[in-house]
């Protein structure tokens, strides 16, 4: 078997595994169904909570939207996290430079009045740089202090929220008679064009063109480590930081570099649900984005393809998990669990073969960060 | 008077750089009091005890502080203070903090001793995640799953109680930290899984569970199971009589003695024992511990279980130390600050306490002086506790070095 469909099998076995664990913390859940004895219809739910997820993640076009539109931001964030990992970084502060984007993507959106066609690049060049800068504070401050990323990312990330929460109340981002955090709308000629606009004027297909950004930045993130001096010294200094600096490489320099890199992606990420989606921002904007887009890298092996495609997985299940809620009166944090099992099963491949008593090698992974010692 | 004190004069580069930093964060601080601290006027009242305070005038001590601070900083870039310079690092950062609680409460007064007494609690969570994570890391696992085991154990450590006792309920929560510590040891010993992708898996595992817990079950059945009296202080006798420290130290929930317990204990096991050489042995080196005959994978085991329960303890804090209930996320990141607090102690336990003690601090500020019209917006103080750690580790932690083993699997050759 090649090496393609073993590791197919792996992860489609890793999603079954899943989806059963789940099953069993409907069921067992269920009080009500448990009280009366009445197994049968404990095990009903779980199937029209299953049914719901497809319907609500690929069983209509709208379906398939809402499945783009919760990847989009993923796959953006994701790109941080995965661009820092290469590196040997860690980012968790995914979340803050998102805001940081989203509040200066948000504020070319409504400050300038240009035509489309050059607003729009501005605004998100401008989310990117948000992002970007703010990301290359952690970088600045590891490769000065030594200050370890992780905590000065989670750290920025509070500061970022607060920060936000503060600006989006004063004069110049307040939205005209509220008194909430709430932003003005950006001008119709920064929003990005709605990916299904071709389909007539259905509001109800979310979708943007934010999706197509975030495909062009999992390019240029290949690009970038595959076709460039400066990715290929990122992924040496990740591998190994003193070899990196022995064989001549500047690695502080590449610390702020990386980091900025990341920022710029989660910055887009801000960016384009502000432009994309909501049209303005308020303090939720970035919501736990920055906290999934590190499973979403971890899953994907911090590569460019791996990333797309986790992202791809967790935006239908988004999309699945909201239509589930609806449809059965089970939580829409069920698909939490399912992502964390399914990261957790794809990552255990020698599980996954004595779960279901595979024979032969597992495709094993190596490893994402390398300690703390960096 | 140059070259008596020669052995405490700075000699490295490093030691140098970091002396000049100093001094200009000396200046930095003078700055804030001249044009912040003296900015309010009138005295403000720290109450010591219920019946006596002492009062601060707020602008005066502003200005006073200002002119030492200039006068610190000009000793440490001209000379240095040698081996004093870490006391005197305290005294300014402990004045520094005086003046700006003065220029808080400016004619009014608040309870010292309250935010004190409130500092330590609410440390508690953060410095049992921490120890939890020391006992993981110096044994060569990394431990990111912190968040994930306080939350969870906050989550049935409520249900536990609620049904039976706090006793129970808090055996339930600690059984909940070994149940989470041992899928984290069973992945990454057993089966070799990366321990960042476990840690994280763990995390969202527990926020995704508890959340869908907290809606199908907690909520429609919120008197029967999610309903519980928190443990009241107790006073110890004799101690709890001293003057101001009694009331802060002395005056607690049994969680606070069992955390501070924790500490020591893991200071000392740490350090003079055959456990805890052996443990720092396998997170440093396990090949080396390995061929002396130490079984490095049960050792691991072992403390990771061990880190779990103690974990556990942290995440029934919430439910049974203080609120009384359980509500989804209580958490709230405060296991990713234990993780901090880990790294900001340089895997130390006494280290990592401070740390959690710092963050505990800024947090217990922030709830006492909403309370004051300074005209800062809200925001900017909820921000404190993260300013605050964030300035402290960039400012004067710097890099630490972490257990070298910690994040690559042991297999027996």
């Amino acid at each position: 078997m090649s090496e393609t469909l073993k590791s197919l099998r792996f992860t489609l076995l890793a999603v079954v595994a899943a989806l059963f664990v789940s099953a069993f913390i409907i069921v067992i859940t269920d009080i009500e169904a448990l009280g009366d004895g009445n197994l049968g219809k404990a095990f009903a739910t779980v199937g029209r909570a299953y049914w719901g997820l497809f319907k609500g993640s690929f069983g209509s076009l709208r379906a398939i939207s809402n499945t783009i539109t919760g990847a989009t931001p993923l796959l953006l964030a994701g790109l941080a996290v995965s661009a820092a990992f290469k590196a040997g970084l860690f980012n968790i502060g995914a979340t803050g430079q998102m805001l940081a984007g989203a509040v200066t993507g948000l504020f070319v959106g409504f400050a300038f009045q240009l035509p489309p066609i050059i607003h729009v690049p501005f605004a998100l060049l401008a989310s990117a740089a948000g992002g970007a800068a703010f990301g290359a504070i952690p970088g600045v401050l590891k490769a000065r202090t030594g200050a370890h990323e992780v905590i000065t990312t989670i750290m920025l990330n509070g500061i970022a929220s607060f920060t936000v929460l503060w600006l989006l109340k004063t004069e110049l981002f307040k939205r005209e008679g509220r008194d909430d955090a709430i932003s003005k709308f950006v001008e119709d000629s920064a929003k990005l064009p709605k990916l299904f606009g071709f389909m007539g004027n259905r509001i109800d297909l979310l979708a943007h063109s934010g999706f197509i950004v975030a495909l062009l930045a999992t390019l240029a993130f290949w690009w970038l480590l595959r076709k460039t001096t400066l990715g290929f010294e990122m992924q040496a200094t990740g591998f190994n930081q003193e070899a990196a600096r022995y064989a001549g490489m500047r690695t502080k320099s590449l610390m702020v570099t990386s980091m900025a890199i990341a920022g710029a992606f989660a910055g887009l990420a801000g960016g384009s649900e502000v432009l994309g989606l909501y049209g303005y921002a308020s303090a939720t904007v970035a919501g736990d984005i920055g906290f999934d887009a590190i499973a979403v890298a971890l899953l994907g092996r911090s590569t460019p393809i791996g990333t797309l495609v986790s992202a791809l997985l967790f935006g239908a299940l988004q999309a699945g998990g909201r239509q589930m809620q609806v449809d059965t009166d089970v939580p829409i944090d069920l698909i939490i669990v399912l992502r964390a099992l399914i990261v957790m099963f794809i990552a255990a491949p020698l599980l996954v073969k004595a779960m279901f008593r595979i024979r032969g090698e597992a495709t094993s992974f190596g490893q994402t960060f390398r300690g703390w010692g960096g | 008077m140059s070259t008596s004190a020669a052995p405490g004069l700075v000699v490295s580069a490093e030691q140098r750089k970091r002396a000049r930093s100093l001094g200009i964060a000396y200046l930095v601080l003078a700055v804030v009091c001249f044009t912040i601290f003296t900015r309010r006027t009138g005295d403000a009242g720290f109450r010591i005890s219920e019946s006596s305070q002492f009062t601060l005038p707020a602008q005066g001590f502003g200005w006073a502080l200002g002119i030492v601070l200039i006068a610190i900083a000009a000793g440490q870039l001209l000379r240095g203070f040698g081996k004093l310079s870490n006391v005197v690092l305290a005294l300014a950062t402990a004045a520094f903090f005086m003046s700006f609680m003065a220029w808080a409460a400016a004619g009014d007064s608040f309870s010292f001793v309250g935010m004190l007494q409130d500092t330590v609690s609410r440390s508690v969570p953060i410095t049992l995640g921490a120890v939890a994570g020391i006992l993981s890391e110096r044994s060569g696992v990394i431990n990111i799953s912190i968040e994930g085991m306080l939350l969870a154990s906050a989550c049935t450590s409520a249900i536990g109680a609620s049904l039976t006792n706090l006793w129970l309920g808090t055996l339930v929560g600690i059984l909940t930290g070994v149940a989470l510590a041992a899928i984290l040891a069973v992945m990454s010993i057993r089966y070799k899984v990366d321990q960042v992708i476990v840690g994280f898996a763990i995390n969202f595992f527990a926020l995704g569970v508890t959340s869908f817990i907290s809606f199908r079950v907690l909520v429609p059945n919120r008197d029967t199971m999610n309903n519980l009296l928190p443990v009241m202080p107790i006073r110890i006798p004799l101690f709890a009589d001293i003057p101001f420290f009694g009331q802060i130290l002395f005056d607690q929930t049994i969680f606070v003695y069992f955390s501070f317990a924790t500490v020591a204990l893991a200071t000392w096991g740490l350090y003079r024992t055959k456990w805890g050489l052996r443990t720092r042995a396998i997170g440093e080196y396990p090949r080396a511990a390995g061929t002396l005959g130490v079984d490095v994978n049960k050792l691991r085991y072992r403390n990771l279980l061990l880190a779990g329960a103690v974990a556990g303890i942290g995440g029934a804090w919430w439910p049974i130390g203080i609120v009384g209930r359980f509500d989804q996320n209580i958490t709230n990141g405060r296991g990713f600050i234990a993780l901090a607090a880990v790294i900001f102690g340089r895997w130390h336990p006494v280290g990592a306490l401070c740390g959690a003690l710092v963050f505990a601090l800024a947090e217990a500020v922030r709830l006492k002086i909403g309370n004051f019209d300074t005209g800062i917006p809200s925001e900017f103080l909820i921000m404190a506790p993260y300013l605050v750690t964030l300035v402290v580790v960039a400012g004067f932690i710097g890099a630490s070095r972490a257990p070298k083993a910690a994040g690559q699997p042991y297999e027996d050759q």
